[in-house]
């Protein structure tokens, strides 16, 4: 759904959502990079279950809220991607063994 | 750590030349700001400037406490702490002004300034089939430059009312000291058209259609080719909506600051002076976090409320301020005088303002436009009564996203002024924070 508009494969991390390794730009955010994985959707609402993709990128609208390194509720957009990072969709609200 | 003013030293008006040859030099450096163009390096110079002044800058930080003894949480990192300050400046800036339509919740669907982040922050570009709908310069700004990035857009949907322009026309005049702002956005609507983007105007019932994921967008226009069009659907895969802009105002609010409804550019604003002093006098407001005025405007008055509160601490005397602040004020004044034929013309749309009765307002809590008109039925006055009674604006975003359309919905419902009606409280946490982080304050 998203691409780069340069090259930017000299200066990359890897970083593992659901579980694939991807190799992304560093300085770039977790909800960034999510599109750029071409995530389909970031995480499944509580109160219906329905697919969330990032909808303002600035902390406003808590729509990118994903699980990072094993941390739930993350805003996406306001976290950068680093080496090694684990990204995974947020399902429903984060459950208490989570926290 | 001790009290002290939170910014820099008031600096001379004009830039130097060597910042000038420094953003010359690294905007031709980089495709990426070619793109974005000077506007953006100019953004970049007032950060140095501030390091250069010796305030200490943090960056990625976010201020989760505040209160009207201005005592200020701040967290960095995974570090908390507090700070407290003889005066403080605001300077909160601007989020978009919801735009909720029928299906705004879906993938695919995302504001006009997320894209723009993705393209500042990231080197980003919609991938795919891309309408821009909405009105207003960002959104403009934005299909000028994805033009210049070389992405295709399929359509512009521009939801700008029938007469608004000619409405705008008499407040032109007033808007020549600025004229260099009314060419930006010629050179805008000239490269759109040159571009042979289909633009759709006056559009009405605009709404995002899909399952799982965006599909097409549906709209009625008043104007395309001249003929009239109802319910035509272009096929999509990213939609990107933009109405206008708003102070975001929850800092002003924990501060116990006084806020103004403003039926021009139909958003709440905070009460300030001319030096951007709010109702608590040592508590300035600047920039688009207290009124919608632009970059620039807002750079300026972030001075202003410098040299006024230096004035306040003795650091100068009443003269040295009047010669200080003098070349800034002319320039502050310049720089607002576009901004009442802006927001003449894009004014938002009613019918966009206040959406229909099935259309999601609370994107946390999945409360509709329905619900909340239901709510005021069973007697609710005001945002923080319809919040207790539906969970509307009680979610993640603590009503960051839908408070203002709440209140619009009451509004009218009612027919009481925004004033009375009200915005939604908002209390600490004022961003996330973990109780380990907290603990460590």
């Amino acid at each position: 759904m998203f691409k780069t508009i340069e090259d930017r494969s000299a200066n990359t991390v890897e970083i593992l959502v659901e579980g694939v390794a991807h190799r992304v730009p560093a300085n770039i955010s977790v909800a960034a990079a999510a599109l750029l994985c071409g995530l389909g959707s970031v995480r499944e609402t509580p109160v219906s279950g329905a697919g969330r993709l990032p909808y303002c990128m600035m902390g406003i609208c808590f729509d990118c809220l994903m699980k990072i390194n094993g941390q739930p509720n993350q805003r996406a957009c306001q976290v950068m991607v680093a080496a090694d990072m684990t990204v995974e969709r947020q399902l429903g609200a984060a459950e208490f063994e989570d926290l | 750590m001790s009290a002290r003013v939170l910014l820099a030293w008031p600096l001379p008006v004009k830039p130097l030349a060597s910042e000038f040859a420094w953003a010359c030099w690294i905007t031709r450096r980089h495709r990426q700001l070619q793109i974005l163009g000077k506007d953006f390096v100019k953004g970049r110079l007032l950060i140095e400037r501030f390091k250069q002044a010796g305030g200490s800058y943090f960056s990625e930080a976010s201020v989760w406490f505040l209160d009207e003894k201005r005592r200020v949480g701040v967290l960095i990192g995974d570090k908390s702490y507090f700070v407290s300050a003889d005066k403080l400046v605001l300077a909160t800036g601007a989020q978009e002004r919801p735009m909720p339509i029928p299906g705004w919740e879906l993938p695919g669907v995302m504001a006009a300034g997320a894209g723009q982040i993705l393209l500042k922050s990231a080197g980003m570009v919609p991938d795919g089939r891309l309408l821009l709908a909405g009105s207003g310069p960002l959104i403009l700004l934005l299909a000028y430059q994805y033009l210049q990035a070389g992405v295709k857009i399929d359509a512009l949907i521009d939801t700008t009312p029938q007469g608004a322009m000619s409405r705008s026309f008499g407040k032109l005049f007033g808007a020549l000291p600025a004229a260099d702002y009314l060419f930006k956005g010629l050179k805008m609507m000239l490269a759109i058209r040159r571009a042979g983007i289909p633009v759709y105007h006056h559009v009405e019932g605009l709404s995002a259609v899909g399952g799982e994921k965006l599909e097409t967008v549906r709209f009625d226009s008043g104007k395309a080719g001249f003929k009239k069009l109802t319910n035509y659907e272009l096929p999509a895969d990213t939609l990107l909506l933009h109405q206008g802009v708003i102070p975001n105002i929850r800092l002003p609010l924990a501060a116990g600051c006084d806020i103004d409804w403003d039926a021009g550019q139909e958003n709440w604003t905070v009460k300030t002076d001319e030096w951007g002093r709010s109702s608590d006098a040592d508590i300035y407001v600047v920039g688009d976090g207290s009124r919608i005025s632009g970059a620039e405007a807002s750079a300026l008055q972030g001075r202003l409320a410098g040299m006024h509160s230096a004035l306040q601490l003795g650091k100068i005397n009443n003269a040295e301020l009047e010669d200080l602040s003098r070349p800034v004020l002319k320039s502050y004044k310049r720089h607002l005088s576009i901004r009442p034929f802006l927001d003449s013309c894009y004014k938002p749309s009613p019918r966009y303002l206040v959406p229909d009765d099935a259309t999601l307002v609370c994107r946390c809590e999945e409360i509709t436009a329905g619900e909340i008109r239901q709510a005021v039925r069973l007697g609710c006055t005001g945002p923080n009564q319809v919040k207790s009674f539906t969970r509307c604006g009680m979610g993640p975003c603590q009503g960051g996203q839908c408070g203002s359309t709440v209140s619009l919905i009451i509004s009218e419902q009612l027919g009481k002024p925004m004033d009375e009606v009200g915005c939604l409280r908002v209390r600490p946490p004022l961003s996330p924070i973990t109780l380990g982080q907290l603990s460590e304050a």
